[in-house]
Formats: structure tokens, C-alpha cells, sequence
């Protein structure tokens, strides 16, 4: 079976300091992955490559089986085009710490406005799959309200609705509670258990210990741009082989 | 005390307004309808229209471009801001309405290979052409620059999360960037309409019959040159009041949202006193 998200020796550099000094894993169909590190791990830059939000500088990324954001011509990757990227990334959801949510836009509108003008969805259908995805995240009667209008919870979940109206293969969290007053997380974290259980192959980099343990098929611990080490979550997160994931997880629990 | 003051040089100047013969307020009123001041005015919305569309068009398409990826794109986009930012406007003015004598034909065709059709620009740049084109190009320079603030306003996750939905540049500028720097933007642009109305007035230089030149040409005539300044002035400032009523209600629209409504009308009042620091006497 083809790998949904396939990483090979990726490394990224900002400049001098490199970020991700060879990541290398494999995120299967229906898997659910959760990547968690102290900040400055490079869990975050990892994520944003998997869509081509970040450039890579040596290694090989695919999802689906196709490379993200090159094509190879002999040895070498060439950058593909605006247009090739974007094709690629209809394929690939992403939902941010910062929720991210068209200011100017209702819940509603948000949720349409990719499958309207990217994928040129009739309206009517639109309209009608997002006001069936706003119900799903428990948000139906806010159609219409401004992302100021809602709160932080309530943001990331239409946030959610509008990377899954696309109808992705692949959703990609980045750090998706970070940004939300605790009493909010709980509510985030139950829809995006409710897609694990529907079989959504997901990558998440996450703090949330709990949820990794519970939801997670395969945790990885980074830290300082590599894969420290990864497996089965009860195994990574409960009694992990490696001093620094000892270290971590001493910390934060 | 300061008040007292300023009450007190207000109704000095308003008894002298009243009392100087000299303003021939009678003479002003006469004038105020005068069939050349009103086409005189007509011309002058009507050029100050057209420059706007022109420079508004050309700033965002500069603003784009200086944003772009591409350093050819980016680098033709600064040279022209440089170039019409760096000399001024009257000297553009005068120079379009003198190009017919540095290209007296314009060919459309390979340049050194076979032309398709040729044009006598002497017929074609009439002064409106020539004022329309200095002020509106002059203008996109600005423009650009002000629309390029309004861009790197937005915050660069909206961009982010339209590209991640699979959007492209253009349609992420057109959809999600540009409407949310229309906050930014159209203040400022408020402003550049404002002060192009007023500037406007420099093709009297190339004999454009606009508001202020067809009050010099009644006043060489009769010597009532203080009473048709006045005229000029009252018509332009009755323009540049609707101009500002008008700025609210777009920026109201544009504050959708946001919390910013009630910044807004605060807004307005500043922009339409233009004296922020009397801004602290309406409380």
C-alpha cells in the first residue's frame, strides 16, 4: 500500500541554522500521527513542508505517492509551478494554531470560498456540504457570525469545516489548541477525534499528551530537527527508550 | 483662556468678511453659477474621476508587482514609482501635453519590421488626454505605495491558509488580501482623491478649462480676481466636503468584520476637520 505522507531525509535550513536536519517517516492510510517536541524541535516546519508552505533543501517528500512541490528530472528536484503546487494542496487540509479565518468573511463564507473558486463547486451544492460540515463541528447556528464574533474554540472548528470542505486525503494540524484558553481545547480535540474514528489519515503536531496516547497511532518525539524516536504511542509517551523523551515528558506532565 | 481667544479671532475675521467691501460677496454669488464655472467644475470631477480610476487601477496592479516573486516584475514596478515619484507633476503635465513633438507618430507594429497602423498623437493627446494621463500616472505611483501598505497589513496566516486550501497568488491577492487591506487603503486613498481634486488645477498651466481656469479667464477679463478665487475656493471646498461624507460610508463598508466601526466614525470626524490637533474639542 502506497504511503499517505512518505519523508525522506528531509532537511531545511533558514538561512544558517538548520531546522530539520533529516526527517525520515511514513504515515500510512487512516493512520493518525501525532508529532510532538519541545518548541524549536522543528515539529511546525516538518508539517508546513508536507503541504509546500516551506521549501525543502535536500530529501524527498511524497504524499500519495506523488513528490510535494517538485518534480524530479534525473537527480535533481525542480520547483513546480504555482499551479502544480496548488493542485496538490486542494489534496492536503490544513488547520493552523492561529485558526487563520478569512477576517472578512462569515463562518459560512470561509467554509465555501475554497470549493466555489478552486474547485468551482456549484453554489448551491456548496453551500449546502458547508452548512452540512458546520453541523457536523457543532456549529450550524453560526453560519452566519464573524470569526470575531466567535471564540477561539468556536474559530478553530470552522477552521476545521473549511480544510475538510475541500475533501481532503490528508489533514495537517498545527499545534491546533496552542492558541486556545483551556475550558476551549476539550471541543477541538472531540471533533478531531471524531475524524480519526471516521478514518482520516492525520498528521498532528501537538502538546496534548492525552490525546496523542488516546488518538494517536504512532507517536514521534522530535527534538533539535530529528526524530528521536517513534512507535506506538503507549510505548513513545508512556515508557519511552530515550533519556530526552524522558526528559520531555517529565516536563510537561 | 484658549477659547476665548479663538471665539474672539473668529468673529474679528467674521466682522471683517462681512464689512470689507472688498470680498464683493454680491459678486461672488453671481459667479457662483456661472455657466463657464460649472463646466469649469464638470472638468474638473470629471479629470480628477479619471486620474483616480487610472491611478488606483495602476496602484494595485504596481503594489502586485512589487510584491511579486519574479525580481524583473518587482524591479519595473520600483523604477516607475521612482521615475514618477522623483519629478513633479506639473513637469509631467506639461510634458505629455508636449509629447506630440517627441513621438509626432506612434506605430503600432515591430519595432524596425512592418507597422500595422500609425497614429498622429498630435490629434490624439488633446490637453483633458494630456492632464488626464500626467495626473493619473503620477498618481499610480502613489497609489502604489499606499496599496502596498494596505497588502503588507494583512496578516501573512491569510495567506498562508488560502494557499493551503490550494488557492493561487492571484485569486489569494483578489479574494482574501485586497479586501481585507481595503481597511488600510481606502483612507489614505480618501485623501489622494481630496488632494487630487485641488491638484487638479495645475492644467490651468496647459490651458485645460478646468474649475480654476475658467475663473482666471473671467477675471482677466473683469479684474474681480479676488471674488473669483473665492468662487474657485468655495467650489472646491463644497467638493471636498461630499468627497470626505462619501470616504465615511466606504469605509464603513469595508470595516465588516471588525470591531472597527465605532474607529470609523471617530475617523471621519478626524478626516473631516483635518486638524487632528483640535481633534480633543468635540469632547
Amino acid at each position: 500500500m502506497t504511503p499517505m505522507v512518505k519523508a525522506e531525509g528531509v532537511h531545511k535550513r533558514f538561512g544558517r541554522l538548520e531546522v530539520l536536519k533529516g526527517i525520515s517517516l511514513e504515515v500510512q492510510p487512516g493512520q493518525v500521527m501525532c508529532i510532538l517536541g519541545p518548541s524549536g524541535s522543528g515539529k511546525t516546519t516538518f508539517i508546513r513542508c508536507i503541504n509546500h508552505l516551506e521549501q525543502i533543501n535536500a530529501g524527498r517528500l511524497w504524499v500519495d505517492g506523488e513528490l510535494v512541490g517538485y518534480r524530479q528530472v534525473g537527480d535533481t528536484l525542480h520547483e513546480l509551478p504555482d499551479r502544480a503546487v496548488a493542485q496538490q494542496r486542494t489534496q492536503i487540509g490544513m488547520v493552523f494554531q492561529r485558526f487563520n479565518l478569512f477576517g472578512h468573511m462569515t463562518a459560512l463564507e470561509n467554509v465555501v470560498e475554497a470549493p466555489l473558486r478552486v474547485k468551482r463547486t456549484r453554489k448551491d451544492l456548496a453551500v449546502g456540504s458547508a452548512r452540512e460540515l458546520l453541523r457536523r463541528v457543532g456549529l450550524e447556528e453560526k453560519c452566519d457570525s464573524y470569526p470575531y464574533q466567535l471564540s477561539g474554540g468556536q474559530q478553530q472548528r470552522v477552521a476545521i469545516a473549511r480544510a475538510l470542505a475541500m475533501n481532503p486525503k490528508l489533514m495537517l494540524f498545527d499545534e491546533p489548541t496552542s492558541a486556545l484558553d483551556p475550558e476551549l481545547v476539550g471541543e477541538v480535540l472531540e471533533v478531531m477525534r471524531g475524524l480519526a474514528e471516521i478514518g482520516m489519515t492525520m498528521v498532528v503536531v501537538t502538546h496534548e499528551i492525552g490525546f496523542a496516547r488516546e488518538v494517536g497511532d504512532v507517536a514521534v518525539f522530535m527534538d533539535d530537527g530529528v526524530v528521536v524516536e517513534s512507535g506506538d504511542p503507549q510505548q513513545v509517551l508512556v515508557d519511552p527508550r530515550e533519556a530526552r523523551t524522558k526528559e520531555f515528558l517529565s516536563k510537561v506532565l | 483662556m484658549a477659547g476665548a481667544v479663538i471665539a474672539f479671532l473668529v468673529y474679528a475675521l467674521a466682522v471683517s468678511m462681512a464689512t470689507n467691501a472688498n470680498f464683493g460677496w454680491g459678486t461672488v454669488r453671481q459667479y457662483m453659477t456661472d455657466p463657464s464655472i460649472l463646466r469649469g467644475l464638470q472638468l474638473t470631477l470629471e479629470l480628477t474621476a479619471a486620474a483616480m480610476v487610472i491611478g488606483v487601477a495602476l496602484g494595485v496592479l504596481l503594489a502586485v508587482m512589487r510584491l511579486s516573486p519574479n525580481p524583473l516584475v518587482a524591479g519595473s514596478a520600483w523604477v516607475y514609482i521612482w521615475f514618477f515619484r522623483g519629478t513633479p507633476v506639473l513637469v509631467q503635465i506639461l510634458f505629455w501635453n508636449y509629447i506630440g513633438a517627441l513621438y509626432p507618430h506612434i506605430s503600432i507594429g515591430i519595432p524596425l519590421g512592418p507597422q500595422f497602423t500609425q497614429v498622429n498623437v498630435q490629434a490624439l493627446i488633446t490637453p483633458f488626454i494630456a492632464g488626464t494621463l500626467a495626473l493619473g500616472l503620477n498618481e499610480g505611483a502613489y497609489m502604489a505605495e499606499i496599496v502596498r501598505a494596505g497588502i503588507l497589513s494583512v496578516d501573512e496566516g491569510q495567506t498562508e491558509a488560502a494557499q493551503a486550501l490550494g488557492m493561487r497568488r492571484l485569486l489569494t491577492m483578489r479574494r482574501i488580501v485586497l479586501p481585507q487591506a481595503m481597511r488600510v487603503i481606502i483612507p489614505p486613498t480618501g485623501n489622494e482623491t481630496i488632494s487630487m481634486l485641488k491638484t487638479s488645477s495645475l492644467v490651468a498651466f496647459i490651458a485645460l478649462g478646468d474649475l480654476l481656469y475658467s475663473a482666471q479667464v473671467i477675471y482677466a477679463r473683469t479684474y474681480q480676481t479676488i471674488q473669483l478665487l473665492i468662487v474657485a475656493s468655495l467650489w472646491y471646498l463644497i467638493c471636498t466636503t461630499v468627497l470626505s461624507i462619501g470616504q465615511y460610508f466606504i469605509e464603513r463598508h469595508y470595516a465588516r468584520g471588525t470591531r472597527g466601526r465605532q474607529k470609523a466614525m471617530q475617523d471621519f470626524w478626524l478626516n473631516m476637520t483635518d486638524l487632528k490637533p483640535f481633534a480633543g474639542f468635540r469632547r
